[in-house]
């Protein structure tokens, strides 16, 4: 049954369908995952046409449940499942997901980076300078192991966990990322943005949207890390406006909608499967 | 040994590495390092390998040492030195500095070298696809390999603090290692000689340099993965034996090390820091 995810983004979006079902570029996303933001973001402030496959990461994908399908790809990544089924989901992992015709790309990164080359985006996304594209390396390796340590587990904590668990967490969990997640957005002021108006400078990068949509994530739960930061408050109005504050809250209306999440029915067999997969999480 | 070199950042291309333990992708970084420019066109003689000493000389990058705790009285923390917070903020290794640039992050560092010194193209790829996969490939080992490739670090923390390691984390340790292992043979390596396909790549050499990471410490993956050791055989042979003996050199040897072989503060600073990384 459909919960309370909100309304599917299919709905809206003109640029959604590339031509041909399976002839085009798809994009597997479920926008409640920050990295499925950032490409969604990317590729419609870009006009990169695609086919939005929209996964719905609570409804959709059941640990192991559904048989692998060999969806024509030559290297059969296990896809997202959604309806036309592409294979063995795992809730953690699997989107967001690209298929440009028989090739499959996993990680965002990697996707991000294959469509700027791809559909020749303007150089500022990711710079043909060395040097300034360094910077935006360097941004999206520290990125995994900081921002992207604490900034998710917010979202379990506050929000997930209790839903699967049917209970709440203790303060000292929540406590303990924010502490995390306090350092990392130091350093990120500190090392990254500095006085720049974007991480490379004057002009917004894929460093930028990467590092926005995880930020999203705890500001959707409730806790508003740009609160008592103005300068990174005043990067996220920059940002916002560099691709399209329509485009920017369209990609975030699930999140900042997350409530909503409250009234899922989540399959009973899917809240045990994941039960110890959550806690794990948060070691 | 190691210090006069700090200072002379003005020349070339200077990639600060350590190998205190504290810092296993420094050490991983100078082996990749020392791999990559064998292959660089624009190096001339001398041989590309890596000295005892520790330092790479092809001339396109020099890998270095900032610090050993191989003797005492010596390593004591060089990174932590003036010239190098001007380096890295964030007082890490490895770092690069070319000019004035400065630059972190190993996976960054090496796409720069890469691009900079034009090496093979089989080592990124122009190709988009196969850049594709060597991008997937260095995206998903951040959170996924490194950290469950348990180091020589946790073989070194019975040494250092004198007490065993509990057999469940070394369990434990095995088993996410073992879940990440799989994962990359079936979605990463698959029946492909190399991750990107044909040919060796940046991907194979991060890939491998860090799985030799648990090997050094004593677990033979490799033993009982027969598609992974032949994996490893052809990157081996792509990158020239030899040279990856001797990049390993070090890290191979770290169960010989004895207690005694360390500087009393720098052991004890070792000890804080492996105490909280387990």
């Amino acid at each position: 049954m459909r919960g309370g995810s909100g309304r599917s983004v299919q709905s809206r979006g003109s640029s959604r369908r590339a031509g041909r079902v399976g002839m085009g570029l798809e994009l597997y996303l479920d926008l409640l995952s920050q990295p499925c933001r950032a490409l969604y973001i990317f590729a419609r402030s870009n006009n990169i046409p695609f086919e939005f496959k929209h996964v719905e990461l609570f409804k959709d994908s059941v640990l192991g449940k559904k048989p692998a399908a060999a969806s024509g790809a030559e290297q059969p990544r296990a896809g997202p499942s959604n309806s036309e089924g592409a294979g063995k989901v795992s809730l953690l992992k699997k989107v967001p997901a690209l298929k440009d015709g028989d090739f499959t790309l996993a990680e965002c990164t990697a996707i991000l980076l294959y469509l700027s080359r791809k559909y020749n985006t303007p150089d500022h996304w990711y710079p043909s300078d060395i040097q300034q594209r360094a910077r935006v390396d360097e941004y999206l390796s520290w990125h995994h192991t900081n921002i992207r340590a604490n900034a998710p587990k917010t979202m379990w904590i506050k929000v997930l966990i209790p839903l699967f668990t049917g209970q709440p967490l203790p303060s000292e969990k929540l406590q303990e990322v924010m502490e995390g997640l306090s350092t990392s957005l130091k350093q990120f002021e500190e090392r990254f943005l500095q006085d720049k108006a974007f991480i490379i400078g004057s002009e917004i990068s894929l460093a930028d949207l990467v590092a926005i949509v995880e930020l999203m994530q705890p500001v959707g739960v409730g806790c508003d890390i740009f609160e008592d930061r103005p300068r990174l408050r005043e990067w996220r109005r920059r940002v916002e406006d560099a691709v399209g504050k329509e485009l920017f809250f369209q990609a975030h209306e699930m999140i900042l909608n997350i409530k909503e999440l409250s009234n899922i029915q989540i399959d009973p067999q899917l809240k045990e499967q994941l039960a110890p997969v959550l806690m794990k999480m948060l070691k | 040994m190691g210090n006069k070199k700090l200072l002379r950042w003005d020349t070339g291309v200077w990639v600060g590495t350590a190998e205190v333990c504290g810092s296993r992708s420094g050490i991983q970084l100078r082996r990749t390092c020392a791999l990559l420019s064998s292959s660089s066109e624009s190096s001339p003689a001398p041989p590309a390998g890596v000295t005892p000493s520790g330092r790479c000389h092809a001339p396109a990058c020099r890998a270095v040492p900032m610090g050993r705790w191989g003797r005492a009285g010596q390593g004591q923390g060089q990174h932590k030195t003036e010239e190098f917070r001007k380096v890295n903020v964030l007082m890490k290794v490895p770092a690069l500095k070319d000019g004035s640039f400065t630059l972190a992050e190993s996976i960054a560092i090496l796409l720069y070298l890469v691009q900079k010194f034009k090496t093979p193209d089989h080592w990124y790829p122009a190709d988009l696809q196969k850049r594709a996969r060597v991008d997937e490939y260095l995206s998903w080992q951040h959170t996924n390999i490194r950290p469950v490739v348990f180091s020589p670090c946790q073989v070194l923390l019975p040494l250092i603090t004198g007490q065993p390691l509990p057999p469940e984390k070394l369990e434990l340790a095995t088993e996410e290692l073992n879940v990440a292992l799989k994962e990359f043979e079936e979605k990463f390596l698959q029946d492909k000689p190399f991750i990107a396909g044909s040919e060796v790549s940046l991907a194979d050499l991060v890939a491998l340099v860090e799985l030799m990471q648990p090997v050094c410490a004593g677990y033979a993956l490799f033993e009982e993965r027969p598609a992974l050791a032949a994996w490893r055989s052809r990157v081996e042979e792509a990158v020239g034996k030899e040279l990856f003996l001797e990049a390993h050199q070090d890290i191979m040897n770290v169960k010989n090390l004895t207690a005694d072989q360390f500087a009393p503060e720098l052991l004890e600073s070792f000890k804080q820091h492996l105490l909280k990384q387990n």
